[in-house]
């Protein structure tokens, strides 16, 4: 079994049984991430320590794609004990990662199975579904996700 | 500029300019109508059907994911054309008409009655009536500004008619009878200070011409492809995105939500939110090719030559007895004009006179060109136009030229 085999194993189980799918107890931040395109919305949540800033615990709930629902499980994970500025270094190495396809080996090293979804640069229909929950955080920890999701998009 | 010789090789790539009329070689000179395709955005589209061809934005397949990505590339494409601020401030329709319906319909909401939208007396009725209509329905009044002696658009006109009621400011880029290409960026600058929403109809320019919306000041500016050698059906609407972001949709239905309920939905973001149904991807397409044709040639070369051809060929209808001329400053040399010659031939009525040049071979237009409360501010009923292209050639000037020299004859006038 290759390394794609074992990614995509990774995306199918994750899917089906995803362990962050659930409330966060005394959530200080929530919001909602819709993919127009295939009619995806999910509701994140996550509870940040005020003194150290750090991420207690996040979570999401809603329906979803296999891959959406993997992403968002294997973001939430990802967050948990990650401070808002090591979590928002996170997001956006993983928006890298799916524009760009590559990282380079630290930032592999931070996304870990979050890898999974280096082949989704590939499958631009998938980009919105791989995405959802990585942009729906960013704008959570006050973000301008636009222009981190998008770089591409402004014409400076 | 353009010499001859290049001026032939590009003419290659338009397989329709060999086409006869009776024994006579064409000259089409009626480009502000619709200019001939190359080679190139034909092969374009052809290959869009032969290669790539699926609905875009939906399915998960290899061939979706292809049409998919060249719609989206064309999109950039043309925003950078345009100097866009993002991407997704490209609206794609099917016309610039159909543009400038879009804006008049999800900008009327905003108008009160006793609201002005000012237009100039130089508008194509696509820049005319949808404001006219939209006035109607909102209570709200369309006015006009007029021309000065050089049929340029009179400024002092403008500062009287601006005003805190004014809401929209729709003006040419380029008049497709007169040639008038208003310094747009003073009239806009002006019309800010109101407060107004200030679009263009940059069809006319946008084929001869650079083109810079940010150095505009515009709020929005429509164009058409086929007028820039790019398919018919396809047109584009740039705007800002944040005034994009607070319009609602022109045309619902699918690809442009976000989400429906069975009594609600949630609409897209821009551009999304103005594209409706299944979109021309061929004609898209073929658009992104004949882009990249004008801008090989390069767009200041384009209005450097055009415009050589247009003096040329306005100093000598100015010879013809009997001719006519209604252009911008009449035949002033080097003058920022579009690349038209209106005229119209005393006694001879302009549909006969283009009936007769077609026998010869020369391809004008005759009539109100769609700018009917323009001529009758003009004192005529209609005018003939002769309109150029980087690939007519000086010969061909001359044979207009001949032909209309030898219309009374052939109408046995004179």
């Amino acid at each position: 079994m290759d390394l794609r085999d074992l990614y995509k194993q990774l995306i199918i189980e994750e899917s089906q049984n995803p362990a962050q799918r659930r409330e966060v107890e005394d959530a200080t931040h929530s919001g909602q991430g819709k993919n127009p395109s295939c009619g995806d919305e999910l509701s994140l949540e996550l509870r940040l320590n005020p003194t150290d800033e750090r991420i207690e615990d996040c979570a999401f709930q809603g329906v979803g794609c296999a891959i959406s629902t993997a992403s968002a499980s294997i973001m939430s994970k990802l967050l948990k004990g990650k401070t808002a500025a090591e979590a928002k270094q996170l997001l956006r190495e993983f928006l890298k990662l799916i524009r760009e396809g590559e990282v380079s080996a630290d930032e592999e090293e931070h996304l870990g199975e979050a890898m999974a979804f280096a082949d989704i640069s590939r499958m631009p229909a998938r980009v919105k579904c791989a995405v959802l929950a990585w942009h729906t955080a960013l704008n959570l920890l006050g973000e301008e996700a636009d222009r981190e999701l998008d770089p591409d998009e402004f014409l400076d | 500029m353009l010499s001859q010789a290049e001026v032939r090789e590009i003419r290659k790539e338009f397989p329709i300019l060999t086409t006869k009329v009776g024994d006579k070689p064409l000259v089409y000179l009626d480009n502000a109508a619709t200019t001939q395709k190359p080679r190139q955005v034909i092969e374009a589209e052809a290959n869009y059907y032969l290669t790539a061809n699926a609905n875009p934005h939906r399915g998960a397949h290899k061939l979706a994911n292809m049409a998919t990505e060249l719609y989206e590339n064309c999109r950039r494409q043309v925003a950078k054309f345009l100097h866009a601020y993002r991407v997704n401030e490209i609206v794609f329709t099917k016309g610039a008409t159909e543009s400038l319906n879009l804006l008049a319909y999800t900008l009327a909401p905003r108008l009160e009655p006793g609201d002005e939208i000012l237009i100039s007396i130089l508008e194509h009725h696509a820049n005319l009536i949808p404001w006219q209509y939209i006035a109607r329905e909102r209570g709200a009044k369309l006015r006009y500004l007029y021309l000065d002696e050089k049929l340029e658009l009179d400024w002092s006109d403008y500062l009287a008619k601006l005003n805190e009621q004014t809401k929209i400011v729709s003006l040419t880029a380029c008049s497709n009878v007169t040639g008038t290409r208003p310094d747009l960026s003073k009239y806009f600058a002006k019309a800010k200070e109101f407060g107004a929403v200030c679009i263009t109809d940059s069809t006319q320019l946008i084929p001869h011409a650079p083109f810079d919306v940010r150095e505009l000041g515009a709020d929005f500016a429509v164009c058409s492809s086929h007028k820039i050698y790019g398919p018919m059906g396809t047109g584009v609407l740039w705007g800002r995105y944040e005034l994009l972001e607070s319009m609602p949709p022109y045309h619902y239905g699918g690809d442009m939500i976000e989400s429906v309920d069975e009594q609600s939905a949630c609409f897209a973001r821009p551009a999304s939110r103005f594209e409706a149904g299944t979109v021309n991807v061929g004609g898209v397409v073929g658009l992104g090719a004949a882009l990249d044709f004008v801008s090989e040639i390069g767009l200041e070369n384009i209005d450097e030559y055009e415009r050589h051809l247009t003096e040329l060929a306005l100093e000598a209808v100015a010879q013809i007895k009997g001719c006519q001329l209604f252009s911008v400053a009449g035949t002033s040399p080097a003058y920022l004009r579009g690349a038209v010659v209106p005229f119209s031939y005393e006694g001879i009525h302009p549909h006969d006179v283009a009936t007769v040049l077609n026998e010869q071979g020369v391809a004008v237009r005759a009539g109100h060109h769609c700018a009917e409360p323009l001529h009758r501010h003009l004192g005529v009923n209609s005018t003939c136009r002769a309109s150029f292209s980087f690939y007519n050639t000086e010969e061909e000037v001359e044979r207009f030229i001949e032909a209309l020299t030898a219309v009374p004859k052939l109408m046995g006038l004179r």
